[in-house]
């Protein structure tokens, strides 16, 4: 059985065609039930980033055309974006996929979900069923093993990172939202996520305050009493598109009396900015702007490329293992063969002997040992011999001395 | 027996202490193994000291390199409260390192020896050294916490673009426990100081300057949780009074034997 590696991603194809290939994980799944058809096995990875078809067939060539016709199929105009590999560099790529080597960011954990979707919507046998349970196994292990994964890749889990780095667990922790768009919202969701609780949404029309403080909790507020909220809040995130500062210095300085020298973490996502820079001076108060996470971001990036290498060394080694065991694919029909022609001897042998019962029942004990022990070693060498790619040689070797030929 | 049990001890100590370095640089197994150098180093030397204890005529540790001893299985044993949480490691590198210097110094002073004794032992003196030293070794975590604090609110101030790269607790969690820490060392080193008052009493001794800078610590620690829980004192200020603190704990740690134990 060949494997075969049929798709696109974001290093050949632009968005506009991507978007045009993507399917819908029910869709990806369909998609490989048809092109596996009776005998063969597919499996569809579909994601924002590519879409890529998995096949195991006997015959390369052929599957390799039934993928590409599929893929061309739902977007013409992928054909020079096409990327086409076999068997060991095609389980290799699956195994970099896995592990977010082969992301826009390296080590993002939502492709790992996205490839055991696939594995499981899709028409996996034997071949293709070991080959993303062991994708699986590495992109988790390329994750434990490496900080790959850790570090914030966007300016919002930055600033959810700068604030366990203020306050320890965010648990219990209460955040004053300022201006309730798109951009305060994602900020906010990654607070939430980490165990922070929404508190105040405040906005210059009242209407969408209420409307994301009915999705995230807390009370909406207009934006005249945010001052009231600063000495209870922890967190506060602003991004607002007012032009001048929503929040200054003065302000803050008069809640710190009562707030008894708890520090205040300050996220000012707007541009132009919404929070006097200058509060950043006061005592236990943290001001960080778009421009201050967006440096935090890019060394986090340049982190996990670092790590990258480490993952690639984990994959590399999982990859290699998945090679020797296709490779020992290759033996196992002659060490059968061999193993149920030295069974059907000893079991004739065994009817032609005249034998008391406890004769036969010992003579069968002692010829089944034998035999094992006899076929153990030819069996391991032969496994071996398969993993330095000289598999092929040993069986047609064992089936031509044993006369096994006819049973290929 | 006790020379064989005092080197697998500071080699954990010190296998831990460069294994926090690497730490610092890679965060994961260099970690786990640090944690396990400190649990072993600590087990190692709590046998080290039953050993000690055994073969004593008297309290063992009286000496100024057997108080060294016990204080630095104290530390380490309150370090080894929150230090194996990831979390913490880092306070290791503080730690760590500072303890395996003073169990070496403590050797080099014949304090590991298992000779150790004292003519002039009694349960005041055993309450005294024990306590004071428990407080001690508290304020020093307490520092250590606190010296940690502060640089990482000096990361947080200055911005830093590679503060995510080393992870260490948040400001709010390490001045609570340091907090909480000298919450719990203060009673120890005012119990240790009015058993210290009332064997004077009773031997007749005179009032020392070491006396002295023992009491302004405790009013140094006492001044800290007093303010703490009246005006809400947090933060750097906070933490510069436990530093503080614990210079004159190093002081009074330093004088202590050229004026207890000449």
């Amino acid at each position: 059985m060949r494997i075969v590696l049929v798709g696109t991603s974001h290093h050949r194809a632009p968005v506009e065609l991507r978007e045009r290939a993507a399917l819908a994980p029910d869709q990806a799944g369909e998609l490989a039930r048809r092109l596996a058809g009776a005998s063969g096995e597919a499996v569809c990875l579909s994601t924002c980033n590519r879409t890529e078809l998995y096949l195991a067939d006997a015959s390369g060539e052929e599957a390799e055309q039934r993928g590409e016709a599929a893929l061309l199929a739902l977007e013409a105009e992928l054909a020079p974006a096409l990327y086409r590999l076999r068997d060991e560099a095609a389980a290799l790529h699956l195994f970099r996929v896995a592990a977010g080597l082969d992301s826009l960011v390296p080590g993002e954990g939502e492709i790992l979900g996205q490839v055991r979707g696939a594995y499981e919507a899709g028409a996996a046998g034997p071949i293709l069923d070991r080959l993303f349970r062991q994708a699986l196994h590495a992109g988790r292990k390329a994750r434990v093993e490496t900080a790959i994964g850790e570090s914030p890749a966007s300016v919002s889990s930055a600033a959810a990172a700068l604030a366990e780095q203020v306050f320890g667990d965010l648990r219990g922790r209460r955040i004053l939202v300022v201006g309730a768009g798109k951009v305060g919202d994602l900020a906010a969701r990654n607070l939430l996520s980490r165990g922070a609780e929404i508190a105040w949404i405040a906005n210059r029309t009242a209407d969408r305050a209420t409307e994301l403080a009915a999705r995230l909790g807390g009370e909406a507020l207009p934006l005249d009493r945010v001052d009231e909220q600063l000495a209870h809040a922890d967190v506060v995130v602003s991004s607002t598109s007012a032009p001048g500062w929503v929040l200054e210095r003065a302000q803050v300085e008069r809640v710190l009396p009562a707030r008894r020298g708890r520090p205040l973490f300050l996220i000012d996502l707007a541009v132009p900015r919404d929070l006097d820079p200058s509060i950043h001076e006061l005592d236990g108060c943290y001001l960080y702007d778009i421009d201050d996470l967006q440096a935090v971001v890019a060394e986090t990036l340049a982190g996990r490329r670092r790590e990258a290498e480490r993952a690639e060394a984990i994959v590399g080694a999982e990859a290699e293992r998945f090679r020797e065991w296709q490779a020992s694919l290759d033996v196992v029909p002659a060490i059968a063969s061999l193993r149920a022609r030295a069974e059907e001897i000893r079991t004739n042998e065994l009817e032609r002997a005249r034998l008391t019962d406890a004769e036969r029942r010992a003579a069968d004990s002692v010829t089944t040992a034998v035999l094992n022990k006899l076929l153990h070693l030819p069996t391991i060498r032969m496994k071996q011999a398969a993993a330095a790619a000289d598999g092929v040689i040993y069986a047609d070797a064992v089936r031509h001395l044993f006369g096994l030929e006819d049973e290929r | 027996m006790a020379e064989l049990l005092f080197w697998p001890a500071l080699l954990a100590y010190g296998e831990a202490a460069v294994a926090y370095l690497g730490e610092a640089r890679h965060p994961g197994l260099a970690g786990r193994l640090a944690t396990w150098g400190v649990r072993i180093g600590w087990l190692v030397q709590t046998a080290l000291l039953a050993v000690q204890a055994t073969r004593a005529d008297g309290f063992p540790w009286t000496t100024w390199a057997g108080s060294l001893n016990l204080f630095v299985w104290l530390v380490v044993g309150a370090y080894l409260i929150w230090g194996c949480q990831p979390r913490y490691r880092l306070l290791g590198l503080a730690v760590l390192p500072l303890a395996a210097v003073l169990l070496a110094l403590a050797h080099a002073g014949g304090g590991t020896s298992a000779r150790q004794g004292s003519n002039y032992s009694n349960l005041f003196l055993v309450l005294h050294v024990g306590l004071v030293l428990a407080a001690f070794a508290g304020f020093t975590l307490a520092a250590g916490l606190s010296a940690m604090y502060l640089w990482q609110e000096r990361r947080l101030k200055r911005r830093e673009a590679t503060i995510l790269r080393v992870r260490s607790p948040g400001l709010a969690r390490l001045d609570e426990l340091a907090a909480r820490t000298v919450v719990v060392a203060l009673p120890a080193l005012t119990l240790g100081i009015v058993v210290g008052a009332l064997r004077l009493r009773d031997r007749g001794g005179s009032f020392d300057a070491l006396m002295a800078v023992t009491l302004v610590t405790w009013a140094v620690y006492g001044a800290y949780l007093g303010l703490r829980f009246t005006v809400g004192l947090r933060g750097r200020r906070a933490a510069f009074v436990v530093l503080a603190g614990f210079i004159l704990v190093a002081v009074v740690r330093i004088a202590l034997p050229v004026t207890h134990f000449s």
